[in-house]
């Protein structure tokens, strides 16, 4: 078990802004930490740099509170899995699962152990002896999982794992990967660009863009508490609200936003909203349309009933407490 | 029921159809793959037959050249190894051929790696320029690499061959392996440094067993334009014992204008039927080898 702490990490390709730019960011032990973020924000080339796949063009990468930053990706003691699973093709899944131990220069009849160990750990023992290309794609997930566990790493680093899942494969995927990592207690970083996952799954989230770290937190903080507009609006689907008004940033998740039906409370902000159309979603609808210019959703239980007057302002209400006030200029959250 | 019995008669009819279509197409396809395989096979046939050939049977115009009219004779076979040198050809051939692999794969292999792998956009250039001087015949070629062959001191020995075919076959097998490379995931090498090994030795655990149908494609060629080569032999190497099949055959075995045709057709077959052989036994490889780099290279 090992921690992992980077400080002032950046990674720079070519000239343009750097993919990775000046990011501190600590891991507790056992923890499982999900790096959230758009594509192309800069995920992997920070999962890389911690295995060691990546040269940084500055800071420093530590495992276990040792600087690892100039040591090869061998001498890391880091298992990590690819989007693409990375599976030798030309070897069997035994094989696969025994190559980090082979590496190691382990005696033949441990190598036999710990396989047989880690693959009923993942319930893939009658696949040992076929090849990766006879196995569908959540089998391909597990051998590289198995493979990751049977070294013992400090860390894993998993990119996107269940990227290439259907969508029920992924939910149950995910089930049985967080189970796993409970289960093993090994640090984790998580990759991912689905927001569904990584409130889902993480202890903690790093909400990442443009290579930097707009917010680490709990799914909840990051959900009910996001430090700027890039964070509400990432989060969430649909995401929150945000209105401009009296020179600031009115921020409010679409479940909190309710007809006025006529109360008088004082506790309550009031806006006009005109719904242009509605999303009937079995289990909820979701109204759409707009605040004044700003685009507003409004999303109820499909159980209430909610009268419909498509075009029509109607007045809205919102809650004080679930109010949050950002900086119009640099996005930020300002203290209420 | 008339338009249920209308519509199953529409169906058998359609059903009758698709048959005959398919018996058609299949029927196509064994036409065209016969005639390849007779294609391919005849010029063996008649080397085989034309082996065991009296001089009486096979310069009579009249005669089937795939029938004995005089009895068949081993003469021609016992000229081939008692009046020519042809072992010394073979072994020859097969040292040439054998170090040359040698020098190829240890240039092209870490050279088609780095095209490929660590030069990023000049990679694909680099790769092409060293292909166009593949196409730089050896009639060109020859005058200037006699000179170098005999400041080396190689003139007249078998090492002069060893040493120039390297010329032509590493720029074609560099650029043959730069396809095999390009195909394979950059992931799997990254996964065996993670995984505990070194670059090199991720490359040697994991990128060489995937790109064996590649390497196996590069010795094949590297061989055959050995085997075939002749203009740098014909070149550089006289006396009788340094020479190859392809030039020792030809030089010994036509004297002024006498073709000795069954003892040449032995020569040829001798060494032609193994590597055949071997070609077909490896076909699914060589195949999957050749389809691999043609769509990437
Ligand atoms: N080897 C490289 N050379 C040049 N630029 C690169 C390289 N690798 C990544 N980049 C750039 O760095 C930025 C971050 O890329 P990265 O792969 O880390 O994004 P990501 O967050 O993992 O995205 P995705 O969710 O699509 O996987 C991108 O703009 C990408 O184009
Ligand atoms: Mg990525």
């Amino acid at each position: 078990m090992a921690t992992i702490e980077v400080r002032g990490l950046t990674k720079q390709f070519g000239d343009g802004p750097p993919a990775v730019d000046h990011i501190d960011l600590a891991s507790e032990d056992g923890e499982f930490l999900v790096l959230l973020g758009p594509s192309g924000c800069g995920k992997t080339t920070l999962l890389r740099m911690i295995g060691g796949l990546e040269t940084p063009t500055e800071g420093d990468v530590l495992i276990g509170g040792r600087v690892v930053t100039h040591l090869p990706p061998r001498a890391r003691k880091i298992a990590m899995v690819f989007q693409s699973y990375a599976l030798y093709p030309h070897m069997s899944v035994y094989d696969n699962i025994a190559f980090p131990l082979k590496a190691q220069r382990l005696p033949k009849e441990e190598q036999r152990k710990k396989v047989a160990w880690a693959a009923s750990i993942l319930g893939i023992e009658q696949f040992l002896n076929r090849k990766p290309r006879q196995l569908s794609g959540g089998q391909r997930q597990r051998v590289a999982l198995a493979r990751a566990l049977v070294r013992e790493p400090n860390v894993f680093l998993l990119d996107e794992p269940l990227s290439n899942l259907d969508a029920q494969r992924r939910a149950s995927a995910r089930d049985e990967l967080q189970q796993f990592q409970r289960s093993i207690g090994t640090t984790t970083i998580y990759v991912t660009h689905d927001q569904v996952e990584a409130m889902g799954m993480g202890d903690r989230i790093a909400v990442i863009d443009r290579g930097r770290i707009r917010q680490i937190g709990t799914p909840k903080e990051i959900y009910d508490d996001p430090a700027d507009t890039f964070v509400a609006t990432f989060l969430g689907t649909p995401p929150m609200n945000l209105v401009e008004r009296d020179g600031l940033i009115f921020g409010f998740r679409p479940e909190h936003f309710t007809p006025a039906n006529g109360s008088h409370s004082d506790d309550v902000v009031r806006f006009q909203f005109v719904v242009h159309r509605e999303e009937y979603l079995g289990s909820e609808r979701l109204l759409y349309g707009e605040i004044g210019s700003a685009k507003a959703v409004a999303r109820f239980p499909a159980t209430t009933d909610v009268e419909l007057r498509i075009g029509q302002p109607v007045e809205y209400v919102v809650a004080r407490r679930h109010l949050k006030f950002f900086n119009p200029r640099t996005g930020e959250r300002t203290r209420d | 029921m008339t338009a249920i019995a209308e519509q199953q008669r529409v169906w058998q009819r359609e059903e009758r159809r698709a048959g005959w279509r398919r018996a058609g197409k299949r029927g196509l396809l064994y036409t065209v793959a016969t005639l390849f395989a007779l294609f391919a096979a005849i010029p063996f046939a008649w080397m085989v037959f034309t082996i065991f050939k009296q001089n009486t049977d096979l310069y009579n115009g009249k005669n089937n050249p795939f029938l004995y009219n005089d009895p068949p004779t081993l003469d021609n076979i016992r000229l081939l190894f008692n009046q020519t040198n042809y072992t010394t050809f073979v072994v020859n051939t097969i040292f040439v051929a054998a170090l040359v692999v040698v020098i190829t794969l240890i240039a092209a292999v870490p050279a088609a790696y780095a095209l490929t792998r660590l030069t990023g956009r000049w990679g694909e250039s680099l790769g092409i320029a060293i292909f166009l001087v593949y196409l730089v015949p050896p009639t060109l070629l020859f005058i200037p690499m006699t000179r170098i062959v005999a400041e080396l001191g190689l003139k007249n020995s078998r090492w002069s061959m060893v040493v120039v075919y390297p010329t032509f076959t590493i720029p074609f097998c560099t650029w043959l392996l730069m396809g095999f490379f390009k195909s394979i995931p950059w992931d799997i090498e990254e996964q065996a440094m993670i995984d505990g090994y070194s670059r090199l030795g991720a490359i040697v655990r994991a990128v060489i067993p995937v790109s064996l149908p590649g390497i196996l494609t590069v010795i094949a060629f590297s061989v055959a334009m050995t085997m075939h080569e002749f203009v740098y032999a014909l070149a550089f190497v006289t006396s009788s014992s340094e020479k190859t099949v392809s030039i020792g055959v030809t030089t010994e075995l036509i004297r002024g204008d006498v073709f000795f045709w069954q003892s040449l057709m032995a020569a040829a077959a001798i060494v032609a039927i193994p590597v055949a052989l071997i070609y077909t036994l490896f076909l699914d490889r060589f195949i999957q080898g050749f389809t691999l780099g043609a769509v990437k290279g």
